[in-house]
């Protein structure tokens, strides 16, 4: 049921998207279509808990360009085995970001909320763990990567994907 | 054979440079880290054994198992952190 055109289901950019249409292009009057679940990643200005930790003034994303567009078609070739969806678009941007920029989308559709909520949910686990993607925050005390965390595994076991990232 | 080899964000970093193209014998990825860890210095570090390390053969998560061919691409990276 993938009514998408592959070549459109993810993109890698540095330029910023506009959630309004990318929905619009997804849904593309598909009349069966009763739900969007869209979710969207943006620069917090802390890492970990909200009032501990420097504030972080930008974030650089590095990526692996080729195994990233690769591992998210899988993740979405997953997802539209799993769940009863229609179609699900990824947009991952990399580069230089700053606090409140949108760093990630993931839209979903299907004919009642309850698949696209969870298909939603199960592309950004996977997303989070298995695609080549990796922050360095810079902070007035100079940059630092960012650590992966246990929490973000636990949440792919739970879909009962046990691949650990943290290692 | 001939093996590409890519390093990304901290390993890319600490070992100065983003790939190579390498000549190698090792009939696996974990004997290629091995081969890799064995020139020592910042290799011998950010490769050790212990730390983590994820490994792609061809642009796909692999075991260190997995077996080389001619021409290959492997990449060494730490865990991912997106989204």
């Amino acid at each position: 049921m993938v009514d998408v055109n592959p070549s459109s289901r993810v993109s890698i950019q540095a330029q910023d998207f506009n959630v309004s249409a990318e929905i619009a292009a997804l849904r593309a009057n598909d009349h069966r279509v009763g739900a969007v679940c869209c979710f969207v990643g943006t620069v917090r200005d802390r890492n970990g808990a909200a009032t501990k930790g420097p504030v972080i003034q930008s974030m650089e994303l590095e990526h692996y360009p080729g195994m990233t567009e690769k591992a998210i078609e899988a993740m979405i070739d997953e997802a539209l085995r799993r769940f009863d969806i229609f179609a699900a678009r990824v947009i991952h941007r990399v580069g230089l970001l700053q606090t409140t920029d949108q760093i990630v989308l993931v839209a979903v559709t299907s004919a009642h909320r309850g698949e696209s909520f969870q298909a939603c949910e199960f592309l950004m686990d996977y997303l989070k763990t298995q695609a080549p993607f990796w922050k360095k925050e810079q902070t007035a005390s100079g940059s630092q990567w960012v650590d992966a965390r246990v929490s973000d595994d636990v949440a792919l076991a739970r879909w009962g994907i046990a691949a650990s990232n943290v290692g | 054979m001939k093996v590409t080899v890519k390093y990304f964000a901290s390993i890319r970093e600490a070992l100065g440079t983003p790939d190579e193209t390498l000549e190698s014998s090792a009939p696996t990825l974990g004997a290629l880290r091995d081969e890799l860890i064995a020139r020592g210095s910042r290799y011998a570090e950010v490769l050790a054994r212990g730390r983590a390390v994820r490994v792609a053969l061809n642009q796909s998560l692999s075991a260190e198992s997995a077996v080389l061919v001619d021409g290959c691409e492997v990449a060494f990276f730490p865990p991912v952190t997106g989204g």
